[in-house]
């Protein structure tokens, strides 16, 4: 027998446990964005070590499962006289290897775009920051749009691996619910519409500011 | 701050210019003396180096051999040592060579008015509200004073590329280097950028002038120089070039550009 008022009895705990969901990942896109904005300027830069630096950073974050990251940053950190909360070791290590992904989606939305556009910059004289923040990255952002909101709900999804540093967010809350109530397809099922509901609106958003960005 | 005619136009001096791409020379000991507020054209056949050449006078290509001074400074290289110019020194060399490209390379994400005021504000530094005057000032000077809130894609080709000259010509630049400025616009496009570019010659605008416009370089150039295979063949008024061209090369280029664009009908 399908149990809808189990399902509504509980949505108000695993609403609330979506806050950690959005909390890691989005901080943890943001980091991403940010450090993967370094990354790829590491990336294509002219010096060859931060060339090589940066290709070291991708290979690792991207080669190494995530799950296997949280675990080595949650007995690693204390090892060397880091304590923070596992929430803020997660939400870096999730930002870290946001990083690794989105600054080869940088990278590639740089490469499309026209030489022509730094060298009208060089010759206007703007220095190689603002070439960067007004000119290179505005434009990349928008090139890379559809992928960043790719790599957001990829996010949002991912974040289920933080329960194994005991942290309750929206897939280990389900668990909970299900052995207590012995409900685990209602539970699980309204998990599912939940993470479906947040990347909705995610890929909504996304299409938004798509069409924002278009001139 | 106005914009107003230019009174401190700039010179430019190259002395044997060459350029390698690895094996390859692109330019081979060019010389030219570029007067001030004068129009010069290069002009010859696709891949003889005059694009090359343009981009070494503001540095965006850098040249291996040779020098390439403004008024008197030397670009690109310290001239005691000949070490790579520091790259502020480099900049501020720049602000006084305006820029105009083949592909406009408008900035897509901003408005015209924003492209502009971009430099003033960005490396003038000067107050928003100041740039932004400055740079609808140059836009109306280019005929656009009703198109400042415009992006780029809302724009012809004739258009953009006027903004282009705007964007130039809004920071003061000393000197002017077109690289084929119309060569990527419809043809009846064209009129309108030549146009602008008149207008700035009139004002004793240092103008050197990559192009295939024959027309032009023949009226508007105060000096035609005629490149091939990175070298400098011929350099001389238009009427030396033109009329009666002493160097075998720069007839056959001519009579090309003549048969390529004679359209008699022949008779029966």
């Amino acid at each position: 027998m399908f149990s809808f008022e189990t399902i509504i009895d509980n949505l108000p705990v695993l609403i609330a446990s979506a806050r950690y969901t959005l909390l890691i990942s989005g901080l943890g896109c943001l980091l991403g964005l940010i450090f993967g904005a370094v990354v790829c300027m590491g990336a294509v830069s002219r010096s060859r070590a931060a060339r090589r630096a940066a290709a070291i950073y991708v290979s690792f974050f991207r080669g190494v499962p995530l799950l296997i990251q949280l675990l080595l940053a949650f007995y690693l950190l204390p090892l060397v006289g880091v304590n923070v909360p596992a929430l803020v070791a997660a939400i870096l290590t999730v930002g870290l290897c946001a990083a690794a992904y989105i600054s080869e989606i940088l990278r590639g939305a740089l490469n499309a775009i026209p030489r022509g556009q730094a060298e009208a910059a060089i010759a206007v004289g703007l220095p190689p920051r603002d070439i960067w923040t007004r000119i290179l990255l505005p434009q990349a952002l928008k090139i890379s749009m559809p992928s960043l909101v790719n790599e957001l709900i990829l996010l949002v999804k991912a974040s289920s691996l933080v329960t194994v540093v005991g942290i309750v967010e929206i897939t280990r809350m389900s668990q909970s619910i299900a052995s207590a109530t012995y409900r685990p397809l209602e539970i699980y099922l309204a998990a599912a519409f939940l993470y479906l509901a947040i990347n909705l609106v995610i890929a909504g958003v996304g299409r938004t500011l798509e069409r924002r960005f278009a001139p | 701050m106005a914009l107003t005619t230019t009174t401190n136009a700039a010179s430019a001096r190259l002395e044997n210019v060459s350029k390698f791409y690895g094996e390859f020379q692109a330019l081979r000991d060019v010389s030219l003396v570029i007067p001030p507020g004068k129009v010069t054209c290069l002009i010859g056949p696709s891949g003889s180096g005059k694009s090359t050449l343009l981009r070494c006078i503001n540095f965006l290509e850098e040249y291996d051999r040779g020098g390439i001074w403004i008024d008197d400074r030397l670009i690109g290289y310290d001239a005691v040592g000949g070490r790579r110019m520091a790259p502020g020194r480099l900049r501020e060399m720049r602000r006084d060579i305006g820029m105009v490209f083949q592909q406009f390379n408008l900035w897509p994400h901003m408005t015209a008015l924003q492209n502009v005021a971009e430099g003033l504000e960005r490396v003038k530094r000067l107050p928003r509200a100041q740039a932004q005057r400055i740079a609808a000032e140059a836009l109306a000077k280019v005929g656009l004073g009703d198109k400042t809130g415009n992006h780029p894609s809302r724009l012809s080709g004739g258009q953009q590329q006027r903004v282009a000259i705007a964007r130039a010509i809004a920071m003061q630049p000393r000197i002017m280097l077109f690289d084929e400025p119309t060569s990527a616009l419809d043809p009846e496009l064209v009129g309108e950028v030549l146009a602008v570019m008149k207008q700035l010659a009139a004002e004793g605008m240092t103008m050197v002038v990559v192009t295939h416009e024959m027309g032009f370089a023949a009226h508007v150039a105060d000096r035609v120089a005629f490149m091939e295979r990175g070298e400098l063949v011929a350099a001389g008024t238009p009427a030396e070039i033109f009329g009666n061209p002493a160097d075998a090369r720069v007839r056959a280029f001519l009579q090309s550009y003549h048969d390529r664009n004679a359209f008699d009908v022949q008779a029966g």
